[in-house]
């Protein structure tokens, strides 16, 4: 079959020089570079506090469960919808697990299952009325904001109820124990982080040997070196930061896992594509054979796993349920797939865009709380970055 | 007679491509010129630099309109002097009214309030001009596609048009509203307003144009006056693509088979009308090899027909039966009817048909991503490789199959289509308007094509509005109106005055 077009093929293979390179791919990179920019930037206003240890785990905990929903909200919106109700959820699911431990005494594990369980059967019930009735996803999961947040604080009486078992809160505010008994350095944290980096080069030389077998159009080498020796150190050294607090928080490593695995899926597999398309032009790829409503209902079930997950994530982290939990997380959430370079209309975005934009949203609060500015001006700033970061890309996109 | 519009020396560069270089052309005033040349031969963006959508400096060469050298900034400026564009998409909003339709952003109103009498009353007088007998309180989305254009055209009288541009005016015209439109150009002309017609109908343009400018690759090709002498749509071909076509559709020796494809009383009611039937009782079958015709107006439930076949995508209360090779297929969803071999390329490219932000590659996998994949994981070495194998052989011009096909011109956007459709590999392929708004060489592509799938034993049915088309390409017709099939003509006694009579006949019973 490729005999014929190899000649074709040549063509597209000119070498591609780095400066074009980076300029028509400068919409890939430029989250990534205004990220690294962003923490520079605080890194010297707060004099370096920033990337302390202590304060990298907090960054990385504190941002968890937007990251996690980010996933799922980078679906919903790739789609062509909107969940405005997951916050309410994280509150909802965090509050049921809270009354199933703490007061009905059951498992953690069970409560854990029974609450993503019910985080789908929340996306589900929101889910249906958009992919099979039609109503407007904003107007479905407004509807599903105002009435989980109610339960919420029907479920909890309006009070506060925790403690919660050991093991539930190592969910949140446990570390990968080190299995090299280090003192004072966690070596499993390096070891898992020289490992990932080791998989990740291992993959992208696989590809780009892959690529280039099949005369694909690829990166300069020397970029494509620099990119993966850039990614290694930048893994390695916050591993090592890590390590010489208390290693990789549990959370950390969920999180990393479910990154990799929405990345795969959306970039690989039929039914990644299949959202794309979906979002794309609706009524093409319904006459292309694809069950469009089936998918979008599956888009708001995935969103109401994972922001069940990260209700739970978000409780154990508290140590305990609050009618408040979760209020106002769609909006981060929404904000960094937005700044991650989704499109409002659907079809495009991307969960590495995604996962940076929610980091961006997560350094500023970090930073900005460090440097003591008060919650009120917080706000102002989030707001115009991310006003700031969605026009500079409808500017690219239009160049 | 002199000139009303002059362009001279028009280059326009994007980047990486010369869209227009040294173009000229030279309108007098009075008279209708037509503008023709392939897709992607640079007639739009001739016209958008004299609209101004790109402004002055953006282009290199001269704007002399009425005498004086003009330097437009935006669209307003162009339309301050009278020069009104109707693009081939209509910019009217369809939940306005005709008369609020007309005076969009040119409203009868008196310190921002509107004199609603004096709008209608104005309103009337234009579509009385343009001979629509409609009232101005009408809905736009209410109106067919032909009476659209009649609104757009009176919105651009009460502008106080002098040069009137019109972007394939006639492309989803049936053959009557066409003639009206046309006959209204003429019309224009004895009123000293004169025209730009843009158009890929040759026989329109010779029927109504005084000169005709040919553009090739961005350049002018020559100006034909057709006054002087009446000039043939083979020599205006020969101008547009450089060479003789000695026939517009390639030649084929039809190698037809057994039947293998039949429906049998196949019925379709109106989507929100329950009480009116769009399809009724259908009996068609298509063989071997076979390519199957379906003439008809405008309206005649052809694509309805195809489409509530196609897995009911339109209507309800379908019902009917569907064989393939002598067994009954489901069709009842789309994926079952792709499953079953049976393929729908739509009328409408770019709303039913690709997906337009993503690349050529994903749009030819869209219909069949378990051919390029292995338990939900797409290998996308295989599907690049499937997808630069139909781009050669579809002769797909781009520079990648990286390409957005937002970005492709008509033709190679209906060879995505095509070729998305071909790797779902059917035995059936239905064809709504396969060449619509595609120039005449991209058309005789196509048409080869389609002679090649039958050739390879497959049964094509064939939609289309251009009987020519259909006489030249198809082995049998069937006739349709009224949702009805009327009769069906063995393609040696077929002819576009039988089908007519055809027509006619049933419209009268």
């Amino acid at each position: 079959m490729d005999t014929r077009t190899a000649d074709e093929l040549q063509v597209s293979q000119q070498k591609t020089s780095w400066m074009e390179f980076v300029k028509t791919h400068f919409r890939d990179y430029g989250m990534l570079l205004s990220l690294l920019v962003i923490m520079l930037f605080f890194q010297v206003v707060t004099n370096g506090t920033l990337l302390r240890p202590l304060n990298l785990t907090n960054l990385v905990l504190q941002n968890s469960y937007i990251v996690i929903m980010a996933l799922g909200m980078l679906l919903v919106i790739v789609a062509g919808h909107i969940d405005l109700s997951v916050g309410s959820i994280v509150g909802f699911v965090g509050g049921l697990a809270a009354m199933m431990m703490v007061r009905w005494g059951i498992d953690p594990v069970t409560t854990t299952i029974a609450c993503l369980i019910v985080g789908g059967l929340i996306g589900a019930a929101q889910g249906y009325w958009v992919a099979y009735f039609k109503v407007p996803s904003f107007i479905v999961t407004l509807a599903g904001m105002l009435v989980f947040k109610g339960l919420t604080l029907a479920l909890l009486g309006g009070m506060s109820v925790g403690p919660f078992p050991v093991v539930f809160q190592r969910l949140s505010s446990g570390f990968i124990p080190d299995v090299f008994g280090g003192e004072g350095f966690n070596y499993t944290a390096l070891f898992l982080g020289a490992a990932s980096v080791a998989v990740i080069i291992y993959f992208s030389f696989r590809s780009r040997a892959n690529q280039l077998k099949h005369a694909v159009e690829t990166a300069p080498f020397g970029l494509f070196a620099f990119k993966n020796a850039l990614l290694a150190v930048l893994v390695v050294a916050f591993c090592y930061l890590m390590a010489t607090y208390r290693g990789l928080p549990n959370v950390l490593v969920i999180m990393a896992v479910l990154i990799a695995l929405y990345a795969f899926v959306t970039n690989r597999t039929t039914i990644g594509r299949r959202i794309y398309a979906l979002g794309g032009n609706e009524k093409a790829a319904k006459l292309s054979g694809i069950k469009t409503e089936r998918l979008t209902f599956l888009t708001f079930v995935n969103m109401g796993v994972l922001a069940g997950l990260a209700g739970l994530i978000f409780a154990a982290r508290l140590n305990t349920a609050t009618p408040k939990a979760g209020l106002g997380f769609e909006l981060d959430v929404i904000a960094a797939v937005f700044i991650g370079g989704a499109s409002a209309t659907g079809g495009v975005g991307k969960v590495t865009g995604a996962v940076i934009g929610a980091f961006v949203m997560g350094v500023m609060n970090n930073g900005m709380s460090i440097l003591g500015i008060g919650i009120d001006y917080q706000q102002v700033i989030k707001g115009l970055v991310l006003l700031a970061a969605v026009s500079l890309d409808v500017y690219n996109r239009k160049k | 007679m002199n000139a009303i519009l002059e362009m001279q020396g028009i280059t326009k560069t994007f980047p990486g491509v010369k869209a227009l270089d040294n173009v000229n052309i030279t309108v007098k005033a009075g008279e209708i010129h037509a503008l023709v040349g392939e897709n992607g031969a640079g007639k739009s963006t001739l016209m958008k630099v004299l609209s101004g959508v790109y402004p002055h400096g953006s282009y290199s060469g001269s704007i002399v309109y009425e005498g004086q050298e003009r330097r437009f900034k935006g669209i307003s400026d162009s339309e301050e002097l009278g020069i009104i564009i109707i693009h081939q998409e209509l910019a009217l909003v369809p939940l306005l009214s005709i008369a609020e339709n007309i005076f969009l952003g040119n409203e009868q109103a008196e310190y921002g309030i509107i004199d609603w009498s004096a709008a209608f009353s104005r309103t009337r007088e234009l579509l009385k001009v343009v001979g629509l007998n409609e009232s101005p309180e009408t809905l736009v989305t209410n109106l067919g596609v032909g009476k659209q254009q009649l609104v757009e055209i009176a919105k651009a009288l009460s502008k106080k048009v002098k040069l009137l541009i019109l972007d394939e005016p006639t492309a989803s015209l049936n053959e009557k509203d066409s003639d009206a439109l046309l006959n209204l150009l003429l019309r224009f002309k004895q009123q000293g307003i004169s025209s730009i017609l843009i158009s890929h109908k040759l026989n329109e343009i010779s029927k109504v144009a005084d000169s005709i400018t040919v553009l090739r690759d961005g350049g002018t090709v020559e100006t034909l006056d057709c006054r002087a002498e009446a000039i043939s749509e083979d020599r205006i071909i020969r101008g547009m693509v450089g060479r003789t076509m000695e026939d517009r559709y390639p030649k084929r020796e039809p190698k037809i088979g057994e039947t293998i494809f039949e429906v049998e009383n196949w019925s379709a009611y109106h989507p929100i009308h329950t009480n009116v039937q769009v399809v009724k009782n259908v009996n068609l079958t298509i063989r071997r090899g076979e390519i199957v015709g379906i003439a008809g107006l405008m309206g005649a439930g052809r694509t309805e027909f195809a489409m509530s076949l196609f897995g009911r995508s339109y209507g309800q209360n379908i019902s009917g039966r569907v064989t393939l090779h002598g067994k009954e297929v489901d069709v009842s969803t789309v994926e079952k009817a792709v499953s079953s071999g049976i393929a729908y390329a739509t009328e409408d490219r770019k709303t039913y048909g690709l997906v337009l932000a993503e690349d050529i590659r994903k749009n030819v996998t869209l219909a069949n991503l378990e051919g390029v994949s292995k338990s939900f994981v797409i290998d996308d070495i295989r599907e690049l490789a499937v997808a630069n194998d139909y781009r050669a052989k579809m002769r797909i011009r781009s520079p990648s199959v990286f390409q957005e096909t937002v970005n492709l011109s008509g033709g190679n956007q209906q060879k995505v289509v095509l070729s998305k459709w071909l790797f779902s590999d059917p035995e059936i392929l239905i064809l709504d308007e396969p060449t619509r708004g595609i120039d005449v060489g991209a058309k005789y592509e196509i048409y080869t094509i389609i002679n090649k799938l039958a050739d390879a034993g497959k049964g094509v049915l064939m939609i289309s509005s251009e009987m020519p088309e259909l006489l030249g390409m198809c082995d049998r017709i069937y006739v349709m109106n009224e949702g009805s099939l009327i009769a069906e003509l063995d393609i040696a006694e077929a002819s576009q005055e039988k089908i007519m009579h055809a027509i006619v006949k049933s419209g009268r019973r």
